[in-house]
């Protein structure tokens, strides 16, 4: 599989990175390398083989949908680049 | 005392019962040796005033007759572990300023059963990495490496992730280490240099305030210089956590008890597919040797077949991207760390993400995105989770016919910054022994075996049945104790 300048700045925008644009060249060559590398999966036979969804042979546990924790507003937000009155500020959304 | 530096956990803490040093002692000479080997970089953030603070308690707790498990021993943590009050950056840019309000799971147990914080040490991003040369704070250099300090003839690399843990456990500035094992990043770098790391089983310990990066793999485990100190900050680090949902409800045993040294009649399964092509003729010759040790103690090698395993690592590099770039979503420029302003909410995000992610972390999330987009979420995403699958049942039926696995743990000895780093394919073959075992989730450990022409060290590698960290632990330190490894690193505080 060989990717693209397009597709690599497709791929970008939808995980959120800025890529410089003279850098998608090599990254397409990159990206296309580690995808022909892993196309040899397709020599497995794997008809009928449930893909692995935990290698733990157990399954979820449940709690009680109860609160039993929590009025950290303060903590929680003591980390944020930007805040106000309780709350996170992001950049203008609405015109 | 520089000699305190250079004990063992359990040498320390019969030390410390006998009253013939303090916690506080062991730990002043520790901050000092932390001090000593910063020509490594292997810390991110020193703690020394924490440091002495809770050795104080420490030997007060001691006074009450109140010692723990670990009561006294000064330790380093993986700076991918959150620590309360204390910066917790993954080595990354984007995570600047983060300073979490709340602590891991694996490190409170630590410090619930005494253990004292020496700092954060440094990583590959992420834990993205196999050689500690992805670190948003620079390289981690290897204590082996050869020549004057600080102006080394081959900067030789500590191997990764957990790079700091390893060159810091090694150069004899802590104890033991905590770190983290996705693909291989605590048994590469204790192989490459010279000492003990186990990642247990998947679920033993609790991933709680452990920054994530592929959420079906991460397990924390201790990096220690012999392999009864791994035993005993093993048991301090796993436990039942209701906090994690993949965290096992099963009794920790006491792993120091089942180093009984009696490995008569085990049977020793070596993987005819591990004797890959090109291997080097050093490396085949220790693993040669290990088998021969085990046989001289009573085990019983036998061949098995793990037919998957040369798909081990094309699946890894699906499975744990997908993982990453779904996990690395939260770094969004809201809630912690870096911010990088843009004109509309998606700039920001964008300028952030674009500013605050390393070369290798971006290449990660963007396979990662591609291989879970639609139209390719089958043919890449699905497909390696059914060949991981496959993967998993080569072990289950291995382990019908023996009780261990023994392999190297690396390819190659450690080698210098420069080498390796043009082709990411070259640089994730480092992972090829330690992959497959943590796909199935087993537990795995590495052992000092000998040194290398090169003078560099050599580690073998055992696997063993789910939550069997036993019968790990007990064959580990018969080669421990076969091999007898006394060369030490060229520069140690």
């Amino acid at each position: 599989m060989s990717l693209d300048k397009a597709t690599v700045a497709k791929i970008a925008h939808l995980a959120r990175i800025k890529v410089p644009d003279d850098e998608l060249d090599h990254l397409a060559g990159e990206l296309s390398q580690i995808l022909t590398f892993v196309e040899q999966l397709g020599e497995v036979d794997t008809q009928d083989v449930p893909p692995m969804t935990s290698v733990a042979a157990q399954t979820l546990r449940r709690r009680k949908d109860e609160v039993t924790d929590g009025g950290y507003r303060d903590a929680v937000l003591s980390n944020g680049p930007e805040t106000a009155e309780g709350f996170y500020v992001v950049p203008k959304v609405v015109e | 005392m520089t000699g305190l530096t250079h004990l063992t956990m359990a040498a320390a803490l019969d030390g410390l019962a006998k009253k013939e040093f303090t916690a506080v002692e062991l730990t002043e000479a520790h901050v000092k040796a932390v001090e000593t080997i910063r020509p490594l970089n292997a810390f991110i953030t020193e703690t020394p005033e924490q440091a002495l603070a809770m050795a104080k308690a420490s030997d007060a707790r001691r006074a009450k007759g109140e010692a723990g498990p670990m009561e006294g021993l000064p330790i380093a943590v993986k700076d991918l572990f959150c620590t309360k009050g204390v910066p917790t950056t993954a080595a990354s840019h984007i995570l600047d300023g983060f300073k979490p309000e709340y602590e891991s799971t694996v490190t409170s147990n630590l410090w619930r059963d005494g253990a004292v914080m020496l700092g954060k040490v440094n990583l590959d991003e992420f834990a993205m990495g196999s050689a500690n040369i992805t670190s948003h704070h620079g390289n981690v250099i290897s204590p082996w490496s050869p020549g004057e300090v600080g102006n080394w003839s081959r900067q030789i690399v500590p191997g990764g992730s957990s790079g700091g843990s390893a060159a810091a456990v090694a150069a004899r500035a802590a104890l033991g280490a905590t770190g983290t094992d996705t693909g291989g990043s605590i048994r590469q770098p204790a192989a490459f240099t010279g000492i003990v790391g186990i990642k247990p089983t998947y679920g033993r310990c609790s991933r709680w305030g452990v920054v994530a990066f592929a959420s079906s793999l991460d397990q924390a485990g201790p990096m220690t210089r012999t392999v009864e100190d791994a035993a005993i900050m093993l048991r301090s680090m796993c436990g039942f956590d209701p906090k994690d949902s993949t965290s096992v409800d099963m009794a920790v045993p006491d792993f120091r008890a089942a180093l009984t040294g009696d490995i008569r009649g085990l049977k020793v399964g070596i993987p005819k597919e591990y004797r890959v092509e090109g291997m080097p003729a050093e490396i085949a010759a220790i693993w040669d040797q290990g088998i021969e040790w085990l046989k001289q103690a009573g085990a019983e090698p036998v061949e098995i077949s793990l037919p998957h395993t040369k798909y081990a690592l094309a699946t890894y590099y699906i499975v744990a991207p997908a993982e990453a770039s779904s996990n690395l979503a939260r770094y969004d420029g809201l809630r912690y760390g870096l911010r990088v302003e843009g004109a509309s909410l998606k700039d920001m995000y964008e300028n952030t993400r674009g500013a605050g992610f390393g070369k290798e972390v971006r290449r990660r999330i963007l396979i990662g995105t591609y291989v879970l987009s639609a139209g390719y979420y089958d043919a890449y995403y699905n497909k390696a989770r059914q060949v991981r699958t496959r993967i998993k049942w080569d072990f289950d039926e291995a382990f019908k016919t023996c009780d261990v696995i023994l392999t190297p743990t690396a390819p190659s000895t450690a080698f210098a910054i420069g080498e390796k780093m043009d082709d990411p394919i070259q640089m994730y073959l480092n992972d090829v022994f330690t992959v497959p075992a943590s796909l199935a989730g087993l537990p795995g450990m590495s052992v000092p075996a000998g040194v290398g022409s090169d003078g560099l060290p050599l580690g073998l590698q055992l696997l063993g049945r789910p939550f069997d960290e036993e019968t790990v632990l007990r064959v580990g330190q018969v080669i421990e104790k076969a091999a007898a490894v006394t060369a030490t690193p060229p520069f140690m505080a």
